[in-house]
């Protein structure tokens, strides 16, 4: 049987057991632990859209900040945590809260209003260690998990990463579905990006085989809800 | 060449074979031999010629080099093409040839040079080849800017445009000159008269010894009767009468086709005894899976082992040129090809053409037929080879227009937004560039005419930075307007992306198709690296196989074994296996317009019937019996159950692309009205859409629901919500992106970069539509849009056309028209399939899984 299954049929965010806790997968991609009342988000990757700008002259919509902050205020006002975490590469560059517009500096002081708020450092913005509000840190520990952006390279019950950016494909009758998904094993789990830019590597690349050796069960998110998806029906690209 | 040598710009319409291409070079043959014989001046640019198809530059090269040399006269001939060593570029900057034959892209790069001024400013003649086929793309668009920018450079410039006969053309008359008023009164002998082409001419009473001027009995300003409000400068026109009538039919076998499907595998013996009985063969079919399963029929009755080669644009490479080098030296006996031989090198062996299915177009045909017997004085032969009943209307239809010599060449294109955004940069890289002449240069290409000084405003504010409402790029902008209020390029990478990304042709991302070989030992273990590259196929159908998949490719049934490394690896599949995967993304032409509508009168008017094979008319009286025959007006519904399902079937004739559009939105509506579409599939002829519930029981309910079903408010709001998520809208989105500049080109060969660091322009696609819907990019993928993959415009055209006009019939069963659209189901794609339905099952295996 495929770890980390406990699917109550159809729910719209589901919700599975982690090393012992409780998660629930929120369709904008965020883990949402009740019982800690905080949110996870990871790899937002804001001003991604600005930082190809000043570096190669690609003028893509400089929206994605809005976008990105916009899925993340969905997934705030549905839950109200009392603690936000941003699992790291938070922002694209070192240099991406002094690109960032004021509105979106003032959306994000917002969403911060009155809950904790911690930014762990990512591989992209380490550098970043002021400025827009909140505490910062490398690694978190809540109850029996530990949050950090890079999953590491030994076995880790109970850790939650991001960094990869996992997308699962399905392809079937001629038709490819590819989406962002979370990836785990029941015993650590890795987050999909919320960046609207963000690109996704394909739960199928070897570098996921290195993080669950004994196989895992993708949570692909849907239009309309999360789906749990086999490894077996997960196609490479 | 009297004309030319008076300094007019012409346009020579020619039936291939009539010698043009060498024609068009005359004047400049015989102006360069007659200057003065002391070379002292600098060498200078005389004439210029552009071809879409690179080896079209390279073999006229060499045709002029014969007499050139005959008659040793001192002109130097070279091409430029993307093979042209850069020294060899610098030099013919710095020191030009006196005619120089390249390509559209090729021309965009060196209008943008430093040193364009002085390159062109002694061109006096620009010839532009198989202007017919160039036109009708962006290609065309850029050409058109590109002359503008040579027609400032070098004022008084001639230009030649040779072109097959077209259905009108004063487009291209108007495409070869100045579009503007001139500012200066132009000599009496300006291009900017309409000149009256003799009725003579015209009909071809003058055959074939030659080209004949049309009579021009008015030199002088345009007399203001002719001029009227449209005053619209033309080029002259000389039609050479064509030659031989062509020798053209319709293969008939004498017994009924059946109703779907195209590949024609009833006819394989007759074309087979047709290629032994002829010379040299080429026959022609619409798509690469066609060709495929055409070659591997041949080849399976080739008891004589002729040699029968196959060409499409999915093959490798060398294996295409060793193709065409065979044939050249005369060494097959037939070529399977697609539209990648419609145009090319004259072959002077092909004594037979054979068009396999429908033929879609009357000019495509045309163009087909006149590939074999290039000779003025021999009717070229060919067959027309239906694939099923409707292709034999279809044919039937060709036939009554290649009699009559109707065209239906596609209207003049309004000029793609995203080519000019390329363009205003290229001339930023050029010079320095003052906005106002920049536009009036622009708006005398007849493509942008029509472009309004606020659309040219908001492509300069894209180029410079983005062209976004939110100001976030100022400070990186690409152009800048300096205090003299000139613009100008930033600085010399900008210079470089733009040579980078010239060019309209965005190639779908492809990966090598690699034989491997399997271990007989260990099954499922395959040795890459081994075997041999046999062609590419796109992205996008690599993307939807799963190991085991197989597929025809390259003459051979494949079983796909996975992904290494960019590159698809296969396998051979055993002897006898059929291939699983239907069909990959290839050219599929729709059909055009102006054969639609002939289509609909032959099923309209039953006295026509008579000319058809007899099969098809005793097919279209059972139709008359069993539910109605439709006017050539009218558009036919008929509604009927079949098993646990109920169906809609109609018949617009408005081509696949149009059709598929309108199943997406047809789909939505009868969701909306809560009727439970479940899917849909589309032919050239018409659309078949399955639902839960009892259509029929609504429509005698509702008296209006046909009328309202079909409104031509569906072009609105449904449209619009169809547009956000539709792949096809995508696909047209990252073209425009490309060529706009928006993203970096893929360049073939180069690594591709992991997916997590490049951008999809999928993203982009969603946050721009929801945050600046108005962005110029997202108006010029819709003006695409209207055109292209999702034929808009055309729907919208047909849906005028039928409103009070829809005859609907509810059936107690599928009728003869409807079957033929029935057996789509399940051979296309099945459009009316979410992404969450897919999921779904994939996660019901897993739950399965976990239950055992």
């Amino acid at each position: 049987m495929a770890a980390g299954l406990r699917l109550e049929k159809t729910h719209k965010h589901p919700t599975i057991t982690v090393a012992g806790e409780v998660l629930t997968l929120d369709l904008c991609g965020g883990v949402w632990l009740e019982a800690h009342r905080t949110l996870i988000v990871s790899d937002l990757h804001l001003e991604k859209g600005s930082s190809f700008a000043a570096r190669s002259g690609q003028f893509l919509p400089p929206y994605d900040t809005r976008e990105t902050l916009a899925c993340l205020h969905e997934a705030i006002a549905r839950h109200d945590p009392a603690c936000v975490v941003a699992l790291g590469d938070s922002f694209h560059d070192a240099r991406g809260p002094e690109r960032m517009e004021p509105g979106d500096r003032a959306m994000v002081a917002a969403l911060q209003e009155g809950r904790d708020w911690v930014w762990i450092a990512g591989n992209h913005d380490a550098a970043v260690q002021e400025g827009v509000g909140g505490r910062y840190a490398d690694t978190l520990t809540l109850g029996g998990l530990v949050l950090r952006h890079e999953p590491g390279p030994d076995p880790a019950p109970g850790e939650i990463a991001g960094h990869l950016h996992p997308c699962g494909k399905v392809a079937m009758r001629g038709r490819a579905v590819r989406r962002r998904c979370f990836v785990t094993d029941g015993s650590r789990l890795i987050m999909p990006a919320l960046g609207a830019f963000a690109g996704g590597l394909n739960v199928r690349d070897k570098a996921f085989d290195a993080a669950f050796p004994k196989g895992f069960t993708a949570y692909l998110l849907g239009d309309g809800r999360v789906f749990a998806i086999g490894r077996a029906q997960l196609a490479r690209d | 060449m009297r004309l030319v040598r008076a300094g007019r710009s012409a346009l020579l319409v020619a039936p291939t074979g009539a010698g043009k291409t060498l024609a068009g070079f005359l004047p400049s043959l015989v102006s360069l031999s007659e200057r003065d014989g002391s070379r002292s001046k600098k060498p200078a640019l005389h004439t210029l010629y552009v071809s879409p198809l690179k080896a079209l530059a390279v073999d006229i090269a060499r045709n002029l080099d014969a007499p050139i040399a005959g008659m040793d006269l001192p002109i130097r001939v070279e091409t430029r093409t993307g093979d042209t060593p850069s020294h060899k570029r610098t030099r013919q900057v710095s020191r030009p040839p006196d005619i120089l034959l390249t390509t559209p892209e090729q021309l965009s790069l060196l209008i943008a040079h430093r040193e364009a001024t002085e390159l062109f400013s002694g061109l006096k003649c620009v010839i532009l080849d198989e202007l017919h086929a160039l036109v009708t793309s962006k290609r065309g668009d850029l050409l058109s800017l590109a002359m503008a920018r040579l027609h400032t450079l070098s004022p008084g410039l001639v230009s030649i445009g040779l072109s097959a006969t077209v259905r009108e053309p004063d487009e291209l008359r108007r495409y070869l000159v100045p579009q503007t008023a001139p500012r200066v009164p132009p000599p009496s002998t300006g291009g900017d008269e309409g000149s009256a082409v003799s009725d003579e001419v015209a009909t071809g009473a003058l055959s074939a010894d030659g080209a004949v001027p049309s009579p021009d009995p008015r030199p002088g300003p345009p007399s203001p009767a002719e001029g009227g409000g449209n005053a619209s400068a033309l080029a002259d026109l000389v039609v050479v009468a064509g030659g031989a009538r062509a020798d053209l039919r319709m293969l008939d076998l004498g017994r009924p086709l059946p109703i779907s499907g195209h590949t024609a595998w009833h006819s394989m013996e007759a074309i087979y005894d047709l290629i032994k009985e002829h010379r040299t063969t080429l026959v022609f079919v619409n798509t690469r899976l066609q060709a495929e399963y055409t070659f591997q029929e041949l080849w399976r009755l080739n008891e004589d082992t002729l040699p029968i080669a196959i060409h499409h644009g999915s093959l490798d490479a060398a294996q295409r040129r060793r193709v065409e080098a065979a044939m050249a030296a005369g060494g097959l006996r037939a070529i399977v090809c697609t539209a990648t031989l419609d145009l090319g090198i004259d072959w002077g062996d092909v004594d037979l053409v054979v068009n396999v299915g429908a033929p879609k177009g009357a000019s495509r045909i045309m163009q087909r037929i006149g590939r074999a017997n290039h000779r003025m004085d021999e009717p070229s032969k060919a067959y027309l080879v239906p694939g099923n009943r409707f292709e034999m209307l279809e044919c039937q239809a060709a036939l009554d227009a290649v009699e009559e010599a109707a065209q239906d060449t596609p209207d003049a294109r309004l000029g793609a937004l995203d080519v000019l955004a390329q363009h205003v940069l290229g001339m930023a890289c050029a010079d320095a560039f003052e906005a106002g002449a920049l536009y009036d240069e622009i708006v005398s290409a007849s493509p942008y005419a029509a472009l309004t000084w606020e659309q040219f405003e908001q492509v300069v504010d894209y180029v410079a930075t983005g062209g976004y409402a939110l100001r976030a790029y100022e400070k990186f902008a690409k152009i800048l307007r300096g205090p003299d209020g000139l613009w100008r390029v930033r600085d010399a990478r900008t210079a470089q992306q733009y040579r980078m990304n010239v060019g309209t042709i965005v190639e779908a991302a492809r990966v090598k198709v690699r034989l491997g070989r399997s271990l007989r030992g260990k099954p499922g273990t395959v040795l890459p690296k081994t075997g041999r590259v046999l062609g590419e196929i796109e992205d996008e159908f690599a993307d939807t196989l799963t190991p085991g998949d197989t597929f025809l490719f390259a003459g051979e049934t494949l079983r796909f074994e996975g992904l290494a490394e960019d590159e698809a690896l296969v396998t051979r599949a055993p002897p006898g296996t059929d291939p699983a995967i239907p069909s990959y993304a290839g050219s599929k032409f729709p059909l055009s317009t102006f054969l639609a509508a002939r289509v609909r009168a032959i099923i309209a008017d039953p006295f026509t019937w008579d000319r058809l094979p007899k099969p098809i008319g005793e097919y279209l009286l059972q139709q008359r019996r069993r539910s109605v025959l439709p006017g050539e007006r009218d558009l036919l519904v008929e509604t009927f159950p079949r098993g646990k399902r109920h169906y809609l079937t109609t018949f617009p004739f408005e081509g696949r692309l149009a059709h598929q559009t309108l199943g997406m939105l047809l789909t939505r509506r009868l969701e909306r009205a809560g009727l439970r579409p479940l899917g849909f599939a589309a032919n050239d002829y018409g659309i078949a859409i399955w639902t839960t519930r009892d259509v029929s029981e609504r429509a005698a309910i509702d008296p209006d629901f046909m009328a309202e079903l079909f409104g031509e408010d569906m072009l609105g709001d449904d449209l619009e919500a169809w547009l956000d998520e539709s792949a096809m809208m995508k696909r047209t989105f990252r073209q425009c992106a490309v060529i706009a500049g928006l993203i970096e080109r893929h360049h073939p060969g180069q690594k591709k970069t992991g997916r997590q660091v490049t951008i999809s322009t999928d993203l982009i696609f969603d946050v721009l539509r929801k945050h600046e819907p108005g962005h110029l990019l997202l108006a010029a993928a819709r003006q695409d849009a209207a055109t292209g993959l999702l034929d808009v415009r055309r729907l919208g055209v047909m849906l005028e056309r039928i409103q009070g006009r829809i005859i609907h019939r509810a059936l107690d069963r599928v009728s003869p028209l409807s079957v033929s659209v029935m057996l789509e189901i399940g051979r296309e794609r099945v459009y009316g399939e979410g992404a969450d339905e897919i999921l779904a099952e994939a996660e019901a295996e897993l739950l399965q899984e976990a239950l055992a």
